[in-house]
């Protein structure tokens, strides 16, 4: 980005979490510009807390986050499938073990 | 209705809050003197409230047109809340009191009546009002009335956001570019005059003052721009000097936009009265 860039476009783009209630995770709500991550809660604040969603949001710049490619679904994912042997399913429960 | 009820470990439920309904249908019935005041702290926030929905669509980036009509919702719920309660003693609705009043009616104070101006403008007057309506409402929660003090605990929770919101961006135009250095200085200096109005002690409410129901507002001053002071300082910026602006009653005798504001809310109600959506 170049110092001649508009800044009235150039609000970078940051990933909102929130948090439902008490032992629950951060859940993806959506996405928000912002110039600052102060500004950036302040609008996630009102965007996706308005009906008391939440009690407690995370603002992750887009770009920090990583995130795996749509095109190797393949290697990436599906080679878990076949492999029961990784779901507690699989395993036959042993006799005489008690509160399994 | 207790706060318990609908609570739930692990789903927010939409919670309990006072509504204008709720002050309607209390029975509870304010006297003339109340419901003087009641409407001169409901109309500021009608006013404030119809100047700042302006922004919805115009405001410089999506996420400030939703902060910017939030607050303006808030205010509108504010009104609604004081006007309800005024309505109450003369027999009269929300709906009639604000749509149905004549300009030289209503008492508001010229800091919320003023145009918008530019951003920095707008960000200005929400940083003297919600600065103001915040030190009130926390001393009107103590108010011997049960309906003002239910109404300024509500109002209370949603202030305090309202003065973030403008505190946050006070800093940022103050100490971001020469431009919005610029812009922000011009918008607090032009309001400035208007501020004093805010803390007049007319008679009416200085005599409910006396009983512990309103706040005087000459009270308020002292505490207001000590924190305004602080905040402007902070933000890089020259705290305005310019002498109060005459004319301090709230009858608009001297104010040059309330009759356009009435113009424009009050069309659709005055040419279709008694109208349903």
């Amino acid at each position: 980005m170049t110092e001649n860039t508009s800044t009235s476009n150039a609000w970078p783009l940051w990933e909102v979490f929130v948090r439902a209630s008490r032992g629950l995770s951060h859940v993806h709500a959506g996405s928000l510009h912002a110039p600052d991550a102060t500004m950036a809660l302040r609008n996630a604040r009102d965007l996706y807390t308005r009906r008391n969603e939440g009690t407690s949001v995370w603002v992750v710049p887009a770009e920090a986050i990583a995130a795996s490619d749509p095109d190797s679904k393949g290697g990436f994912f599906e080679s878990a499938q076949g492999k029961s042997y990784r779901h507690a399913t699989y395993y036959q429960q042993s006799e005489g073990v008690p509160h399994l | 209705m207790s706060f318990a009820t609908n609570d739930s470990a692990t789903k927010q439920s939409a919670g309990v809050a006072i509504t204008a309904e709720e002050i309607a249908e209390s029975g509870s019935t304010a006297s003339e003197a109340v419901a003087n005041y009641a409407v001169q702290l409901g109309d500021d926030a009608l006013m404030l409230g119809q100047r700042l929905s302006w922004w919805i669509s115009r405001a410089p980036e999506l996420e400030e047109d939703i902060a910017l009509g939030n607050i303006a919702l808030d205010l509108v719920g504010h009104a609604r809340f004081f006007l309800t309660y005024a309505g109450t003693a003369w027999g009269k609705t929300e709906d009639q009191l604000a749509y149905l009043r004549d300009e030289e009616e209503f008492r508001s104070a010229r800091l919320v009546e003023a145009e918008n101006g530019d951003f920095a403008k707008t960000i200005a007057r929400q940083l003297y009002y919600s600065f103001y309506s915040y030190e009130l409402y926390t001393r009107l929660v103590d108010s011997k009335d049960e309906t003002l003090s239910a109404i300024a605990n509500k109002a209370l929770k949603e202030v305090l956001y309202h003065q973030d919101h403008a505190a946050v961006w006070l800093n940022r135009l103050g100490l971001g570019t020469e431009e919005s250095a610029r812009r922000m200085q011009a918008g607090l200096d032009e309001l400035w005059p208007y501020v004093g109005e805010l803390f007049y002690d007319d008679e009416n409410t200085a005599e409910l003052a006396g009983q512990g129901i309103a706040v005087l507002p000459s009270s308020l001053e002292e505490p207001t721009l000590e924190r305004i002071t602080r905040a402007i300082t902070e933000a890089g910026l020259e705290v305005p000097t310019s002498p109060t602006a005459r004319g301090l009653d709230r009858s608009g005798a001297t104010s040059e936009w309330r009759g356009y504001i009435l113009a424009e809310m009050q069309v659709l109600a005055r040419r279709y009265p008694e109208a349903q959506w």
